[in-house]
């Protein structure tokens, strides 16, 4: 197979080409989209590549047709990819729940920008924590990834897949204009240097009548693509473990939702992700999330060159949140410190994780900048 | 032409664990669909290469109760949904069942560009002016002075023409009829699933429930002769003067082209992207 870009080399790359580049490595072959600031350039790099490779580029009328659209494009077997920023992303809410519902893998790529409404569109921030996790209505689980360098970008995206195929579940890679924009070095691997998952089509005509049952027992169900001559029927609505609406019944519902839920929740191990910095002997740490964590491990050096036991905790994956990691660390540590470019979001949970077990104190800031180290720091050592 | 019997058709296509419907007594969506699968099954059509499509409403349950692939989708959205399908598999046809609201309100944006770009698709389009299954609401295509929950005293917003609407935007072929002309029906459904590109076929649907009990119909009957009254020809419209014309609602077939298609649109676009980047195969 050729290949649009150069492989097996490395690259100075912005985060949104990275991301478009990776998605192509990892066997996306459709993309719909409306083009937003500041994602726009992981579209127009699809367009270029896309059409190529045999895939397919679409700009759709708006972010509801975009991600109805890669939906669409999943049930054929297809994998597939849309971007956006917060406005946007705010509109795709409605088939996201649809995604998670039916258990389509898709992957989602939110470029943040400030908010609400408009905000500051060439701006970054990281006010999309909530949304990317809660933002489609009722019960629900997804998984959500955060990178931080232009590098990261490039594997979480091939990781995004990967684990939207192998849990049948849309997966959102939340970045931010930072990253999106900034060129760095990024080393693009030939294609049979990284692992791709495929999901797991139904062995037999008779698995195929479950695809939304446990046949396997690990909560994720073979998928029966269309066209096949499976005759799948997907549906929205509340449905049994053949598909067929189930409405009215609460032991259905109750059925369904848990296993949507626990398929992740019992692979928490394999989705969790973090990086830790000088955490075995810290007294201070500080728990960070994208573009933010570049700062706070610069802090944590200068911190630690005055004295203060400080570490850092870096979040790849922001959801499925690890409660109970950040329950131990508190228990280690006197104060935990959490910078984000937000008023308090990944704040939150992490105050619910440390469960009154160490002091948690917030370092918010909005406006479009990264904070500096010293902003950190100075918060560190008051 | 030879009719099969209903429960001919019914035993073909349909999903029986699936029975029976959910549409209320003297609803026009079973005509429709019976339409939709003769049309199927007199073209020979494989049924594994068709996958329906709906978005939210009464119309929208039809993906299942026929023995197809299909997708119940987002109210309104079904042709977003059907944009990512077909293109990421050319293969597969597909026929979209939607209602009024769904496609002319909530879905009114991908209704049009799907359109405009020629999407590859069969729409059947229940009109019945009203949101049957949230209890009787106006549609966008309610006539004036027609009522629903939500105008108890008449309609006084202007209605759309769904079949004028299409052919203004593009589509490769609409027709208008009521579920009561049911061999000009069936052949516009035969037509419409063997061309290429954007295809429509609008019902008038009686709805006596939700719609005929707030309008004094309220029967089939009722509304059968009511449709009687207010439909035109095209034929015998087009020698009609426009105030003659006023409230009344024009059948037949309004376009009928043959366009390229969105696949084939794509595929000459891969090709040229191919040449122009020197990737020639």
């Amino acid at each position: 197979m050729r290949y649009p870009f150069p492989v097996g080399r490395s690259d100075f790359i912005q985060g949104d080409e990275a991301i478009a580049r990776a998605a192509i490595l990892a066997g996306c072959r459709f993309y719909a989209g409306y083009p937003i600031t500041p994602a726009s350039e992981i579209f127009e790099a699809m367009a270029i590549y896309m059409p190529l490779v045999d895939g397919v580029s679409i700009q759709m009328e708006d972010e509801l047709a975009s991600m109805a659209a890669i939906i669409g494009a999943s049930w054929t077997g297809t994998k597939a990819m849309t971007a956006t920023s917060g406005p946007g992303f705010s509109l795709m809410q409605e088939n996201l729940g649809y995604a998670i519902m039916t258990e389509t893998p898709v992957v989602v790529v939110d470029v943040q920008r400030g908010g609400p409404s408009t905000g500051q569109p060439t701006l970054a921030a990281q006010g999309d924590i909530m949304q990317a996790i809660w933002g489609t209505h009722g019960d629900h689980s997804l998984i959500v990834l955060s990178p931080s360098t232009v590098q990261e970008a490039f594997d979480f995206t091939i990781r995004a897949f990967n684990l939207a195929e192998k849990y049948r579940t849309p997966v959102v890679l939340l970045t931010d204009a930072e990253i999106a924009h900034m060129r760095e070095r990024v080393y693009i691997p030939q294609p049979g240097e990284v692992e791709i998952i495929d999901r797991k089509l139904p062995a037999s005509e008779e698995e195929a009548k479950f695809p939304f049952g446990d046949i396997h027992g690990d909560g994720v169900p073979p998928m029966p693509i269309f066209g096949k001559g499976y005759r799948t029927y997907v549906t929205g609505l509340t449905h049994d473990e053949r598909g067929r609406p189930k409405t009215v019944d609460a032991e259905v519902h109750e059925k369904l939702i848990r296993r949507i839920i626990e398929k992740l929740e019992h692979n928490r191990e394999d989705i969790i992700s973090y990086d830790a910095f000088e955490l075995d002997d810290a007294e201070v740490a500080i728990i960070s999330t994208g573009i933010v964590s570049r700062s706070a491990v610069r802090a944590v050096k200068i911190l630690r060159e005055r004295g203060v036991k400080a570490g850092l905790l870096k979040l790849n994956t922001i959801w499925p949140f690890d409660f109970d990691m950040i329950e131990e660390l508190a228990e280690r540590v006197r104060k935990i410190y959490v910078p984000e470019m937000n008023l308090g979001q990944l704040y939150h949970l992490v105050k619910e994780g440390a469960n009154g077990k160490a002091e948690v104190e917030l370092i918010a800031k909005i406006g479009g900048e990264v904070h500096t180290p010293m902003e950190i720091v100075e918060r560190v050592v008051g | 032409m030879y009719l099969k019997s209903a429960y001919e058709i019914r035993d073909k296509y349909l999903r029986k664990d699936m029975l029976p419907t959910i549409f209320c007594p003297g609803c026009g969506i079973g005509s429709a669909l019976q339409y939709t699968l003769r049309a199927i099954d007199d073209l020979g059509l494989n049924p594994d290469e068709i996958v329906w499509v709906s978005g939210i409403g009464c119309s929208s349950r039809v993906p299942g109760f026929v023995n197809f692939d299909g997708l119940h989708t987002t109210h309104g959205r079904a042709l977003a949904f059907a944009t990512g399908i077909k293109l990421a598999n050319p293969d597969l046809k597909i026929i979209a069942f939607m209602g009024d609201g769904d496609a002319a309100a909530i879905g009114g944006n991908h209704f049009i560009h799907a359109i405009r770009r020629n999407l590859d698709v069969t729409v059947i389009l229940i009109n019945n002016f009203t949101y049957g299954m949230t209890g009787g609401q106006v549609a966008p295509t309610a006539l004036k002075g027609l009522r629903g929950t939500t105008a108890p005293y008449g309609q006084f917003e202007n209605p759309f023409d769904i079949a004028d609407l299409a052919v203004s935007a593009g589509a490769n072929y609409v027709a208008r009829w009521s579920v009561f002309n049911y061999l000009q029906g069936i052949n516009s459904i035969k037509k419409a699933l063997n061309k290429e590109g954007f295809t429509l076929v609008e019902f008038l649907s009686p709805c006596p429930i939700s719609f005929g009990r707030r309008n004094r119909m309220k029967t089939a009957p009722e509304l059968l002769r009511w449709y009687q009254k207010i439909t035109v020809p095209l034929a015998k419209a087009k020698k009609m003067p426009p105030e003659e014309l006023e409230g009344k609602i024009v059948i037949g077939e309004f376009a009928d082209r043959d366009r390229p298609g969105l696949v084939r649109e794509y595929e000459a676009y891969k090709r040229r992207a191919k040449k122009m980047m020197g990737w020639e195969e």
